[in-house]
């Protein structure tokens, strides 16, 4: 987060004059499930791209390709994984419930303070 | 040539609203925000009604925004965005700025549109202004803690309808909006939710180019409000349009059309049991709601199926 400032670094009128300046502030530390991409396993869909609410999918647009999340503002609500085609497509193959967790999802949600590199 | 609908063509194009924002995680306002925006090629000037969209975007002194942006006041959303559509085509017929196709998007939440502010849009509308106004419905004041709107379903507890022993949850049926503004005979009015997203990006544009004022109506889900997992959004508000609570459709110039059909119509009690706002509406004295319920949108569901020519 950036530092506070005195009243007289703010500029006239309480004005903010940078746009999207929020990136400044990170969200990511909101984060108790952090989402794991399984770039193998991925079809490059976009769909996850489509519904993050927290514009956090980060996609390489020369190559077309979904690359991994933004942890810098993903708040870990998992939309991703639970809208992921390729995640439906294994729990229907497995044809039971998968923990969120489970290594055959493409977007596998951990709980932060147990994930590993 | 607009961008194609295709997420890898429109993954490319820079995002318009900045992470950062303090939204709730697993908010669908930000997701039907993101996708509206993705669908328009055109510069955009945008105003919002007091709400969570507004406050959790431009918490000071921060703003997520990344284009002309404008918050006045909880209902006049509409009416501000009116001002400024027409001052800007004042400005352009003197010559003072160049001509652009730019796109005007007013957006409120149900409290800022249902009951606040309808009265402003229903002005703007009225007068014709050019611009977009976008409800994203998440069925309360969310913002300032659950309290019930007029876009609240019957039957949903709220702090201000609390589920008690007298009284289970709110006791009337949702205002029916989206045939209110249709009823307004502008140019284009539509029903619309982010689970169904080229449906939703297909109104958007058809709305901004037609020409005149244009009204959206979309289903946002609140984890919060309506209490589920932050990851069900997209699954729930799915939910709602296959029970037929929520139906997609569109009025253009007075033409109602039907824009997605349901394969089996759900019973409505599958979108409610997984929602907590709703658990009490399962225990054995409170069931004879959920018939109630499901006859009024039975009816409404029937209604507009007349209204679009299906039955």
């Amino acid at each position: 987060m950036t530092e506070l400032r005195g009243w007289r670094e703010i500029p006239i009128g309480g004005m903010i004059l940078e746009a999207g300046n929020s990136v400044e502030y990170k969200t990511g530390g909101w984060r108790a499930f952090r989402p794991v991409f399984g770039e193998a396993k991925c079809i490059h869909c976009m769909q996850c791209w489509l519904f993050c609410p927290d514009s956090s999918i980060l996609v390489d647009p020369e190559n077309e390709k979904m690359v991994g999340f933004d942890l810098e503002y993903c708040k870990g609500c998992g939309i991703c994984a639970s809208i992921c085609p390729v995640n439906a497509k294994v729990i229907r193959k497995a044809g039971e419930e998968l923990a969120r967790d489970d290594p055959r999802l493409c977007i596998r949600m951990i709980e932060e303070g147990k994930f590993q590199e | 040539m607009p961008t194609k609908l295709i997420p890898k063509e429109l993954a490319k194009r820079p995002e318009r609203l900045a992470p950062g924002h303090r939204l709730c995680a697993g908010c669908g306002a930000s997701i039907i925000v993101r996708q509206i925006l993705a669908a328009i090629d055109e510069p955009v000037v945008m105003s919002c009604a007091t709400g969570c969209l507004e406050v959790a975007t431009t918490i000071y002194p921060y703003t997520a925004w990344r284009m002309p942006w404008i918050h006045n006041a909880f209902e006049n959303s509409a009416s501000t965005m009116a001002g400024i559509e027409a001052a800007y085509r004042s400005m352009v017929r003197q010559g003072k700025i160049p001509e652009q196709n730019v796109k005007f998007l007013a957006f409120g939440g149900d409290g800022g549109t249902y009951d606040i502010g309808i009265q402003a849009l229903s002005g703007a509308v009225e007068r014709g202004h050019q611009f977009l106004y976008v409800c994203y419905d998440n069925g309360a004041y969310m913002n300032t803690g659950i309290q019930r709107s007029s876009a609240t379903p019957f039957g949903a507890h709220t702090t201000t309808s609390p589920a008690g022993k007298v009284i289970p949850g709110k006791q009337q049926f949702r205002k029916d909006l989206t045939a209110i503004m249709a009823a307004h005979g502008i140019p284009y009015v539509a029903q619309a939710a982010p689970s169904q997203w080229r449906d939703l990006m297909q109104k958007t544009r058809k709305a901004v180019n037609c020409g005149g004022p244009a009204f959206m109506n979309v289903l946002s889900s609140c984890n919060r409000g309506w209490r589920h997992g932050t990851d069900e959004t997209i699954e729930i508000t799915q939910l709602a349009v296959d029970t037929c609570y929520w139906p997609l459709y569109e009025v253009e110039n007075g033409e109602w059309r039907l824009t997605y059909k349901p394969k089996e119509k759900r019973p409505v009690e599958e979108w409610l049991k997984r929602q907590g706002r709703f658990r009490h509406l399962f225990r054995p004295e409170n069931r004879h709601l959920i018939d109630e319920l499901q006859a009024e949108v039975d009816r409404r569901w029937e209604r507009l199926l007349r209204l679009c020519g299906e039955a």
